[in-house]
């Protein structure tokens, strides 16, 4: 066992786990976040996706020792009270969710797309970047979609800032 | 996944000395093999020692005709360094192929040579490149590094530090990716040197690992173009087939991914 000390989602904590503790059994099993999804637990799906210091990475391919002293941001962690993140509101208004399962990971690496390419997005870029994301009811036009349309909102809320 | 105990070293001789107290320890580096490894229980070290902290292991420098990667660096910061685009445009590309994003903000190039996946992309460049391989005891000429799959000449608690590769004079990296995966079906990197030697590595063919071709290397001194490619003959023999992939069609896949790489590298 260790303690394991991070930032969740603005709140530090401190958590005792056993050493082979995944990062995404973190979250989910001890401290109740379970927006954050275990897919394929292969590394492959991305219904884990978590930032780490805002990078966008795959919790279950991730001791939670190895985020010692991280922030990290989960899918509960981005809307700002009763508002949704832009890209939480993109993907209402362009139904880019069917089952939801792979929504929060879905989110959460597409936030960071945005981040790193910023108004240059297209949509060729936006689905080579999701190749990390798996969606089952296979939705990618719409979620496609969701992510252009916030792409604009979040340059739009990023200037107003 | 087994029980295990975690480590996170500060330096590269506290984490070498931890692994000499250890019974049965792995370095620890992005993680994106070893602990999908662990999760299936076909590992089960008594210790992991995380390398991915310690700040001299983490860095792209260019310094003469020479790019120097340090081992702990993600493949994110090698696709995305002003370094490594100018000395070897190649090499960065072929870092932004790997994985997907969220593995290469975690994968290292260390990781990707100690572990020597067969299809891994690293090997291509490294071998192709004529790089050397710094390890907290040696430096190892990458001719003599890759043994065979999953086999380096690392011994056993040995350190990769860093990676040296000479700046060539033109090269290029071309692979076709498994859809799912990303691992190269076939990758093949060419290089030109400075001396003008022609190296040709393919990753994901061989059943041994990565492997250089004579055939188009000799082809290509003859004559530097795609088109000089078009009538080397390519063994299947000894080279991988499987469900993505029979080892013919692997075999062709090195002729058009050997094309391909030298187009992109003019």
């Amino acid at each position: 066992m260790s303690t394991v000390k991070l930032t969740v989602n603005g709140k530090a904590v401190a958590v005792d786990v056993e050493d082979r503790t995944l990062l995404v059994h973190l979250l989910r099993d001890h401290l109740n976040l379970t927006g954050t999804h275990v897919g394929c637990d292969t590394s492959q799906c991305g219904a884990c996706v978590v930032h780490i210091d805002g990078k966008a990475v795959k919790s279950c391919t991730m001791l939670a020792g190895q985020a010692d002293g991280a922030s990290v941001t989960t899918i509960e962690g981005i809307a700002k009270g009763d508002e949704l993140h832009p890209m939480q509101a993109a993907f209402r208004d362009n139904h880019g969710l069917q089952c939801g399962y792979c929504t929060p990971g879905m989110i959460m690496s597409a936030i960071d797309i945005v981040h790193r390419h910023g108004g240059q997005l297209d949509e060729a870029t936006v689905r080579h970047e999701l190749e990390g994301n798996i969606c089952r009811c296979t939705g990618y036009h719409n979620i496609v979609k969701a992510v252009l349309d916030a792409a604009g909102r979040m340059k739009v809320s990023q200037a107003a800032e | 996944m087994y029980q295990t105990t975690y480590h996170r070293a500060s330096s590269v001789d506290e984490a070498a000395s931890l692994f000499s107290k250890s019974s049965e320890a792995k370095f620890l580096a992005g993680g994106q093999t070893l602990l999908p490894v662990m999760k299936q229980r076909l590992a089960s070290p008594s210790d992991v020692i995380d390398l991915a902290k310690i700040k001299d292991m983490i860095g792209v420098e260019a310094s003469g005709d020479t790019l120097t990667i340090k081992a702990a660096t993600p493949h994110y910061d090698v696709a995305t360094s002003d370094a490594a685009k100018k000395a070897i445009p190649a090499l960065a590309y072929l870092a932004s192929l790997i994985g997907d994003p969220a593995v290469r903000y975690r994968g290292t190039i260390g990781g990707s040579l100690a572990n020597n996946d067969p299809a891994a992309d690293y090997p291509a460049a490294t071998l192709a490149l004529g790089a050397t391989v710094k390890t907290n005891k040696r430096s190892i000429a990458a001719d003599d590094f890759f043994k065979d799959l999953f086999t380096t000449a690392l011994e056993d608690g040995e350190i990769i530090t860093a990676v040296s590769f000479p700046v060539p004079q033109k090269a290029g990296y071309a692979k076709m990716p498994h859809p799912a995966s990303r691992f190269a079906l076939t990758g093949v990197f060419v290089a030109q040197t400075k001396s003008g030697e022609i190296r040709v590595a393919a990753t994901g063919a061989s059943q041994s690992g990565v492997m250089r071709v004579p055939a188009i290397e000799a082809a290509l001194k003859a004559n530097w173009s795609p088109s000089a490619i078009d009538s080397v003959n390519i063994s299947a023999s000894g080279l991988l087939s499987d469900i993505h992939g029979s080892s013919d069609y692997r075999a062709n896949l090195v002729k058009v991914m050997a094309q391909r790489a030298v187009a992109a590298a003019g």
